[in-house]
């Protein structure tokens, strides 16, 4: 990540009265002028309102929070940040979703990026940082990615904007009945006072409290005296997804809509040549044809950045179903430059820049080029595909650019960002533009580019209606922003006592290889060269659910895995022995171990493989137990994980986004390739081409939280990385055979006879594969 | 064509062409977005919806295949003919075990559910997933099985 200096927190806290009655609270931070000064500043005595809360005289509280929910749960884990310091009643309190205006930024986001106070991934320090103008601007989003909403917004907004109301309510009462306000306690939206019996609940006293100076350092609670953060609360926003009422981006209705369908190029960069309109002149319901030329908008700086505008063909069409029939129809004849790129031509050029062995380094210490008396030297070369997204909504994006306006409603992990982006595809002022955003089907990462918010405006210029852009399955899949594929090259050098003298590996680093510390490892080796060699690409790519960690878990906990073998120890104890360093991360491991019955012997025809990463500040292991089916193919029974995330703020909520990552690595690991021939995408959908995970193959996922109130990890990504690895490293003892390249469905595998794992006594004993 | 169906209880005649898919009239021309559009081959099921009672995959479906059926979508699962407000079973179940997370396949999945609870009550769990092969990219699909067995275990 790019870390910048630590900066003193200019944290402020403004106040004021309801309309009606009530109070109002936020907390703004001022950009520093000092240490911001040269990057462009923001005006004098600018701040920007980050997280809001309203308490009104019917005693309610609303949380007005700057974040999208995609299903992470981010509103309702915030909420009860919230309501814990400000000991409010948890049955009287809701949300708002901030409107992507402003005034509701999430800058403490902006500003814990630029001073470092929080290990944000650089794939989100990118969109800021070159996103937007000035550190104003900068400051100005609300970016839902990098698992990031409760360990920003979370511990830097919405604590201390509940600490502050809490100190507000108490003062008003300390006022109204002449008593020390250090006599008064609060609990459940009330003041009481004990010596006078005197009571009065929060919405009695807000419009009083507004009337106070809100303290600028707001004391906050111990977090081992929390009462309602760490227990398990619903969300909020479950009841409307059971009976159809949630509104998703796809979902919008305007009064006159029209509808487009879209066909991109089919080789990344291409450019329509013709359109022959004739052949659907006539057709019912179609409106009009609008040649996307995605150049005509320039680069637009997003998530990673620089990212080009994929050409196309839209029909508007009074019914989406009338307009693909239509574009079904269309003649259309490109041109492109890039069909000669396919996995071929990639494979060779990734061989090309490992050969020529050029990396910027990661990591460096000690000296990895060593002689070790009687080592043993590991080498291996692993590599990963590139994987598309397939949110089960597929991208889509309402516009209405009409009378020097742009009104976009849409479902954007970063609204303000979509604002910008739509601005520049209108040619009209951010102010110019209102972004409504949605509920999300799906982000993991794809949720938060461009393309499809400024196509959907280049298309409703043309068009004086509001126009609802859904790209079909196919669009979305052949035009996704994929995750890198990578090839990496590892090397060890074990001592006399197995473990590894040296670690070396070198990487195929398309730029996008976010966070930084996705390649580390936990483990204590006293030299490492850890490299990545710079690659081009003409395949778009983005931020894929936990990024880089994918890639690099897989490679790094099959290796060290390889290794345990080759030293002949058992793998769970092989990492413990080099984790002395790294506390958490050993108690995260044995905790894993002990719930999945480690030292136990599976059941006949199963094999476990553990894993472990730390990805956003959070640790997980997993451990997967495997078997192989008649067809030579895995099925994984069941996985065991624990995450320290910190503190689990909503504890429930926090197993439900492990046991999603864990479905969602599984699904890579099983299936997830996406092929490249002729400079495009070879799978258009789902069925024989990117298969899903279903039911069927759903393991039991026995999760668990080990809160070790260290600062607060992420939980939306971290459950993705470890599962290929640990799934991989169970194969391994089935099969004897170390799978080194994923997806697993190309192989057919053969269980071999297998000497236990375990020895009566229950001590690990090496495998011993029989033909 | 003017084609007459009958979707949660109500007749309507609309104005489309006989193979304009069931899902597109659902959405599109009777404003019931509860329905959702996925993956248009009839993979995810995220367009599930009954017809007389039977769980079908709407996107592939022509809607003059329709006519004289009886459809049920998302928005009419639950018996509210008395204004109860009531959800049904399915429904309440996925509340009670936090099952959706960004929601968008879940209308599909508590249709597919439901019609399987209704013909079958006591599934086994080989029964569950052999017949609800629907996608959901969230991986829900623990809370799924807690759900349900909350519902066959009653």
């Amino acid at each position: 990540m790019g870390t910048v200096a630590k900066w003193t927190r200019r944290t402020f806290i403004g106040a004021g009265a309801l309309v009606g009655g009530g109070l109002i609270l936020g907390v703004t931070a001022s950009p520093n002028r000092l240490k911001l000064s040269g990057e462009g500043v923001a005006e004098e005595g600018e701040t920007i309102l980050n997280t809001w809360v309203k308490i009104s005289p019917d005693n309610q509280v609303t949380a007005i929070i700057p974040h999208s929910e995609m299903g992470q749960g981010a509103t309702t884990g915030l909420a009860m940040m919230l309501a814990e310091e400000m000991d409010a009643d948890w049955s009287k309190v809701g949300f708002i979703e901030a409107p992507a205006t402003d005034d509701f930024a999430n800058n403490e986001l902006g500003r814990a990026v630029l001073v470092g106070e929080v290990n944000v991934p650089g794939s989100i320090f990118k969109m800021i940082d070159f996103g937007m103008l000035t550190v104003a601007q900068q400051l100005n989003f609300q970016i839902t990615g990098g698992s990031l909403s409760i360990r920003s917004t979370g511990e830097f907004g919405m604590r201390r904007a509940g600490a502050s109301a809490r100190h507000m309510l108490i003062g008003a009462a300390a006022n109204d009945w002449g008593v020390p306000s250090t006599e008064l306690t609060a609990k459940n939206s009330v003041v009481s006072h004990a010596g006078t019996g005197k009571s009065a609940t929060y919405g009695e006293l807000a419009s009083a409290a507004a009337q106070l100076e809100p303290p600028m350092q707001p004391t906050l609670k111990d977090p081992k005296t929390f009462e309602l953060i760490g227990t398990t609360q619903p969300r909020f926003d479950i009841p409307s997804k059971v009976d159809g009422s949630a509104e998703f981006g796809i979902d919008v209705e305007q009064e006159g809509m029209l509808y487009a369908a879209i066909r991109q190029a089919p080789v990344y960069g291409g450019k329509v040549k013709s359109v022959d309109e004739s052949a659907i002149a006539g057709r019912r319901g179609v409106k009009k044809v609008v040649v996307i030329d995605g150049e005509s908008v320039g680069p637009i700086q997003t998530a990673l950045g620089s990212q080009s505008i994929e050409s196309g063909v839209a029909v508007v069409a009074d019914s989406y179903w009338r307009a693909e029939q239509a574009l079904a129809n269309l003649p259309i004849e490109w041109d492109g430059d890039a069909a000669n790129v396919s996995d071929a031509t990639i494979a060779a050029s990734y061989k090309d820049v490992l050969d020529a062995g050029e990396g910027k380094a990661d990591v460096k210490k000690g000296d990895v080029e060593q002689s070790v008396d009687g080592g043993t030297v590991v080498e291996a070369e692993y590599a990963v595909p590139f994987l598309a997204h397939a949110t089960m909504e597929p991208l889509n994006c309402t516009a209405r650019v009409s009378g020097g306006k742009c009104e976009v409603w849409t479902g954007h992990q970063n609204p303000l960002g979509a604002r910008g982006f739509a601005a520049k595809a209108a040619g009209l002022k951010e102010t110019d533009v209102t972004l409504h955003n949605h509920f999300m089907g799906g982000g993991f990462g794809r949720r938060s580019e461009a393309d499809f918010v400024v196509q959907s405006v280049l298309v409703a210029k043309e068009v004086d209606a509001p126009v609802k852009l859904v790209w079909s399955r196919e669009e979305d899949m052949k035009h996704d922003r994929y995750r890198p594929a990578v090839s990496n090259r590892m090397k060890a050098v074990l001592g006399g006592d197995g473990k590894p003298v040296t670690w070396s590996n070198i990487y195929t680093n398309t730029g996008q290889n976010e966070p930084v510390d996705a390649p580390w490892i936990p483990y204590d080796i006293d030299n490492q060269l850890i490299r990545g060699a710079q690659h081009e690409t003409p395949v778009p790519l983005g931020a894929w659910r936990s990024v880089g960690h994918t890639q690099h878990s897989f490679f790094n906990e099959s290796f060290i895995d390889e290794l345990a073998h080759a030293a002949g120890q058992d793998p769970y104890e092989y990492r413990r022995d080099l984790l002395a360093g790294s506390p958490r991360h050993k108690a995260v491991l044995e905790m894993a171990a002990e719930q999945a019955g480690w030292g136990s012997a599976p059941p006949a025809g199963h094999a476990r493989g553990i894993a472990l990463e730390q990805s956003f500040e959070s640790i997980v292991a997993q451990v997967a137990e495997v078997s192989i089916d008649g067809n030579g193919k895995p099925v994984v029974h069941k996985v065991t994980a624990v995450i320290d995330c910190g503190l689990a703020v909503n504890n429930g909520q926090v197993v439900a986004q492990v046991q999603s990552g864990i479905i969602y690595g599984l699904t890579a690991a099983l299936y997830g390739q996406i092929n490249i021939e002729n400079g495009g995408a070879v799978q258009a959908n789902f069925p024989g081409e990117y298969e899903m995970v279903r039911l069927n193959e759903a393991p039991i996922m026995d999760v668990h939280v080990l809160n070790s109130y260290a600062k607060t990890g992420g939980a939306g990504e971290p459950g993705t990385p470890p599962i290929a690895g640990a799934v991989a490293n169970a194969l391994f003892v089935l099969t004897g055979e170390r799978v080194r390249k994923l997806p697993l469905n190309q192989y057919e595998f053969k269980a071999k006879d297998v000497r236990p794992q375990l020895s009566q006594a229950g001590d690990w004993v090496s495998p011993v594969w029989v033909r | 064509m003017a084609v007459q169906i009958k979707v949660n209880g109500k007749d309507h005649v609309v104005d489309v062409e006989e193979e304009m898919p069931l899902l597109w009239v659902l959405r599109d021309e009777l404003g019931l977005k509860g329905t959702k559009f996925g993956c248009g081959v009839a993979y995810c099921g995220a367009c599930t919806v009954h017809v007389n009672g039977q769980p079908l995959r709407s996107c592939t479906v022509p809607v003059a295949a329709m006519q004289g059926q009886e459809v049920t979508t998302i928005e009419g699962l639950a018996d509210t003919s008395e204004g109860s407000g009531e959800l049904h079973p399915v429904q309440q179940a996925w509340i009670e075990a936090q099952v959706p997370q960004c929601g968008y396949c879940q209308s599909g999945m508590i249709m597919a559910v439901a019609a399987l609870l209704e013909r079958n009550p006591n599934p086994t769990d080989e029964e569950v997933e052999a017949e609800i092969s629907n996608v959901c990219r969230c991986g829900t699909y623990q809370r799924i099985r807690d759900a349900v067995g909350t519902l066959t275990n009653a």
